[in-house]
């Protein structure tokens, strides 16, 4: 029997011939990214162990993405706890540099990979055709003081990809719609694998949105197959593949879906649940208070340069407040140098710092009660961006823009 | 024998603890704001023994571990909902919280019943009624068994 990606990753890492679906192995981890939600709590962890050591210090990144800068003084003592142990360890350590999985994806992630990472989104690795998944901190101490750990064997979900996106229409609707038609739980332990000649029509920021938000469908991963798009990509990046896998004929999935891209259409998930999708049009002109252009799922510069397109010579809606938040350093310097900063603070934006922003509700930016946020954020949950009664709704940097400008929910084509 | 504490489908890890606590030093310290958004008063009611039940995909989202710690902090005995989403099923098992599939039980329990588990024999017993849980796997049932993830890997490396 042949395999899928997933299981090609499982077995190398697993030092065997094959593996399938249900089965449990001990597998080696190539790298382990952990961010400011937890990491104070593997420390807390590791400094009571019996025999406290890290297998490779080579294999960590940790990041402070989440609260940056600092927003408390409890949170500046979590903080703290982190660059310290950071330091006296070695390990690899970023603040301020960007969202922890735009970081990962722009420095160190490449295909054949298997990483594990203290948060739900590191399934966005599989963009370059590596096996990403979230773990909590338990897990991921584990690991660094083993340097392997046990995965069970997912089944896997592979979407066939044909066509390619109209005009106007983007990868973050792409997968919003996907989410929809097979639920919030529609992955739950599965792995969704993403081919087809679509996929050629789909660049690296395209295909990192479609894998970050797989975690929203349950999936444990998400992967993309290699192609000259990903080699090109890592090649600009300074990596090599470590392994480029792709599924056997005979490999088996446990569905298969065929997706014309040229059938979607703008999507907005409605709160509080991210496979609440409705086509876009039948949300126009609902009330908003906030916009927010960012996140791990969306702010990078092909979303910046799509809400950019839309609000040049036009004004943020006086009672909306339109926040700005590149993914990373990366991608702000690089809005800098295209004018893209200029043109969205023209328009009376908010510009902030690389950071998680708005979309995990404990930052800057924070909504009150029966605020309502329009988001390219990763979730819309009840509470998810502050008030416990306020209002998510997910969309694409092209109508969450649109929507900042109209101070209600619109498609770009309104604007 | 504990109190059912009940919920419905898709409660995600921000229902459990939300964002603005999980920075908060240590778990004790954020236990008292568990399910705010959903039952105010769940932490200051919820006893040592007590069970929390719930539909399908309970604790979807975040990968935040202190959503299965801050409800073993407060005492919970176990988690028994119809499915679990993978990354708090696998969280809870580490930190020694049992969590339990049992496909019948939420439809046929209302809150505030007393319930007993036992996990030996995976039978959830309410009043008169019985329920046949779903055995963990064997591999997940010895990490629950020893105590949590780190209880074994200091039995590991002592």
């Amino acid at each position: 029997m042949g395999m899928t990606i997933a299981e090609k990753i499982i077995a190398a890492a697993a030092g065997v011939e094959s593996v399938k679906p249900g089965d449990i192995h001990t597998v080696e981890l190539d790298r382990l990214m952990s961010n400011d939600g937890t990491t104070h709590l593997t420390i807390d962890m590791y400094n009571k162990l019996k025999n406290p050591h890290i297998a490779d210090v080579n294999k960590l990144v940790w990041i402070v993405d989440h609260n940056v800068p600092c927003d408390s003084v409890k949170t500046a003592a979590s903080h703290k706890k982190m660059r310290d142990f950071a330091k006296e360890h070695g390990i690899k350590f970023y603040e301020g540099e960007g969202v922890c999985h735009q970081v990962m994806m722009e420095k160190h992630v490449t295909s054949g990979e298997l990483i594990f990472g203290a948060d739900s989104h590191t399934c966005a690795y599989g963009a370059v055709g590596a096996f990403g998944t979230g773990v909590g901190c338990t897990d991921y101490l584990y690991a660094m003081v083993t340097g392997h750990s046990w995965l069970l064997v997912p089944e896997t979900l592979r979407f066939n990809l044909t066509g390619k996106l109209p005009e106007g229409v983007y990868a973050r609707d792409l997968i919003l719609t996907i989410i929809g038609k097979i639920g919030a739980n529609g992955a739950n332990y599965m792995a969704m694998e993403f081919g087809g000649e679509g996929l050629k029509t789909l660049n690296m920021s395209d295909r990192i949105s479609i894998c970050n938000l797989c975690v929203e469908a349950g999936a444990k991963t998400a992967l993309m197959e290699v192609d000259e798009i990903t080699l090109d990509y890592l090649k600009e990046h300074g990596r090599e593949p470590k392994h480029v896998f792709k599924s056997d004929e005979d490999a088996n999935f446990a569905k298969v879906y065929d997706i014309d891209l040229s059938t979607i259409k703008p999507i907005v998930a409605k709160p509080h649940f991210v496979d609440s999708v409705v086509d876009a049009k039948e949300c126009v002109g609902t009330h908003i208070d906030e916009a927010f252009l960012g996140s791990c799922n969306n702010g990078r510069i092909e979303d910046l340069r799509a809400g950019a397109d839309i609000i040049k010579g036009k004004k943020v809606h006086p009672m909306v407040r339109f926040l700005v938040v590149p993914a990373s350093a990366d991608v702000y310097k690089q809005a800098l140098y295209e004018g893209i900063i200029d043109t969205f603070m023209e328009a009376g934006a908010i510009v902030m710092n690389p950071n998680c922003s708005v979309c995990w509700g404990s930052c800057q930016g924070v909504i009150g009660e029966n605020e309502v946020l329009i988001s390219t954020g990763t979730r819309n949950f009840k509470g998810r961006a502050g008030h416990k009664d306020s209002f998510v709704y997910l969309a694409s940097a092209a109508t969450v823009t649109a929507s900042a400008i109209k101070g209600e929910i619109a498609t770009a084509d309104m604007v | 024998m504990g109190k059912i504490f009940k919920f419905n489908q898709d409660v995600d890890t921000d229902q459990i603890i939300a964002s603005q606590y999980l920075l908060f030093p240590t778990i004790d310290e954020m236990k008292a704001h568990t399910f705010e958004s959903l039952d105010p008063d769940f932490a200051a009611n919820v006893k040592p023994g007590d069970y929390v039940v719930a539909s399908e995909n309970f604790g979807c989202g975040s990968s935040r571990e202190q959503a299965p710690g801050v409800l073993k902090a407060l005492g919970v005995k176990a988690v028994v909902a119809k499915s679990f989403a993978r990354i708090f099923y696998r969280n809870a098992i580490n930190i020694g919280l049992p969590v339990i599939v049992c496909k019948e039980l939420h439809e046929n329990v209302e809150a505030g019943e007393e319930m007993e588990l036992s996990l030996q024999e995976g039978i959830v017993r309410v009043g008169e009624k019985t329920f046949t849980c779903t055995k963990l796997p064997e591999y997940m049932q010895g990490i629950l068994d020893q105590g949590g993830l780190i209880a074994s890997l200091n039995k590991e490396e002592s």
